[in-house]
């Protein structure tokens, strides 16, 4: 169910990406890669259709492999929890260049609507900073997102986790590719690597 | 049979040589990143990776950690290995995905148990299946049984995952690590 204060997810990603420069960005499956297609498509977009419980882990072998350049991963909240152990794996090899975002609509939207763990039980901010990510908050407000976007340039400072809560509506899919060999394929080649 | 606490010279010679056959396999590969799940077959290697500088060692908290690792590695220009048992096969199967859709360069070592004199029941099930959900998933499977073949099916291995993207794992028999000794 919707609620009232929550934002509106794109608008959320739009703030977040506006001035993203070289930051490379992952998107959860599901509505986290329509919301970044939907702020424009960009050569660094890494956008996933599957491979659930993953996006923070594609994002940590990027960063690790990307030390100079920010990498952003921005996912829903049920994809988080399939891969919350990430938030250990993450938590202990503190990439100063990752920040994770997670939107949450406390729902499974893509399949549903169905109620997630994060609208009753589960703190994912609590989970950041008990896995050694002492860098997590919730944000609630455009304003905070506007004044916290600068922050993800900083490649020595992270990483961080950011929850977001948004409304659960349903908005109109924005297809990205989802011509996984292109994406991969693409990003190596904007940060200079040939194909084999 | 070889044993993990085998004091006999044979034994001692082949746990000592072949890890270190298969590190400078993946060092003349230039891998980068060395996610794992501990097991008592890939200790020496692990050891080895910690303590090299060019290799980051990633330890997991589920197998299927290092599969989306990778994929992420080689989208920012760096080779990887995963190091895992064949439990842990078991966890990965969804995640294998990434192999086919990205067509990166995936390769596995994996220690097996579950087989070759094993004490531990709980183990046969996934060990008996490991080959096999591998090959399902799309890997090619590769497997070295005597401490004098590690470096020739690694080198292999890695030659075809690397120069051609195709997904490969090696299975490291049971019977080149030494079936685990479980006494009271």
């Amino acid at each position: 169910m919707s609620k009232a204060n929550f934002l509106e997810r794109r608008s959320v990603v739009s703030a977040l990406l506006k001035g993203r420069k070289d930051a490379i960005v992952v998107g959860g499956l599901g509505a986290s890669t329509y919301d970044i297609a939907a702020a424009g498509d960009h050569d660094l977009n890494f956008y996933l259709w599957g491979g659930m419980g993953g996006a923070v882990m594609i994002a940590l072998g990027v960063a690790l492999a990307q030390p100079a350049l920010p990498v952003v991963v921005i996912t829903g909240d049920g994809e988080m929890l399939m891969g919350m152990g990430s938030l250990a794996t993450v938590g202990l090899q503190k990439p100063g260049n990752l920040t994770i975002i997670v939107l949450d609509n406390e729902v499974y939207g893509e399949t549903g609507g169905q109620a997630s763990h994060t609208g009753a039980n589960t703190d994912l901010v609590g989970v950041a900073k008990a896995c050694g990510i002492p860098d997590a908050r919730s944000i609630a407000t455009m304003a905070e997102i506007e004044a916290f976007a600068p922050s993800m340039q900083d490649v020595s400072a992270g990483p961080r986790f950011v929850s977001i809560k948004i409304d659960s509506a349903n908005l109109e899919r924005v297809l990205a590719s989802r011509d996984g060999s292109f994406i991969v394929t693409r990003i190596r080649g904007a940060l200079g690597f040939a194909p084999i | 049979m070889h044993t993990r606490n085998a004091s006999s010279d044979e034994a001692a010679d082949a746990i000592a040589s072949w890890p270190e056959d298969i590190f400078s396999v993946l060092q003349r590969f230039d891998v980068r990143q060395v996610p794992y799940v501990p097991d008592a077959g890939h200790s020496q290697l692990i050891e080895r990776v910690l303590g090299e500088p060019s290799m980051r060692a990633v330890p997991l908290t589920t197998e299927e950690e290092g599969i989306a690792l990778l994929a992420g590695a080689w989208a920012g220009g760096q080779r990887g290995v995963l190091l895992m048992q064949s439990s842990g096969v078991g966890n990965c199967v969804n995640m294998f995905s990434l192999t086919q859709i990205f067509r990166f360069p995936f390769l596995t070592l994996v220690t097996m148990r579950g087989e070759w004199g094993e004490f531990n029941p709980w183990q046969v099930p996934m060990g008996s299946a490991t080959a096999g959900v591998l090959e399902l998933a799309g890997i090619k499977v590769l497997r070295a049984s005597h401490g004098s073949e590690v470096r020739e099916v690694v080198e292999a291995g890695a030659g075809q995952a690397y120069n051609a993207c195709t997904p490969t794992a090696v299975l490291l028999s049971q019977r080149l690590i030494g079936a685990k000794v479980f006494t009271k």
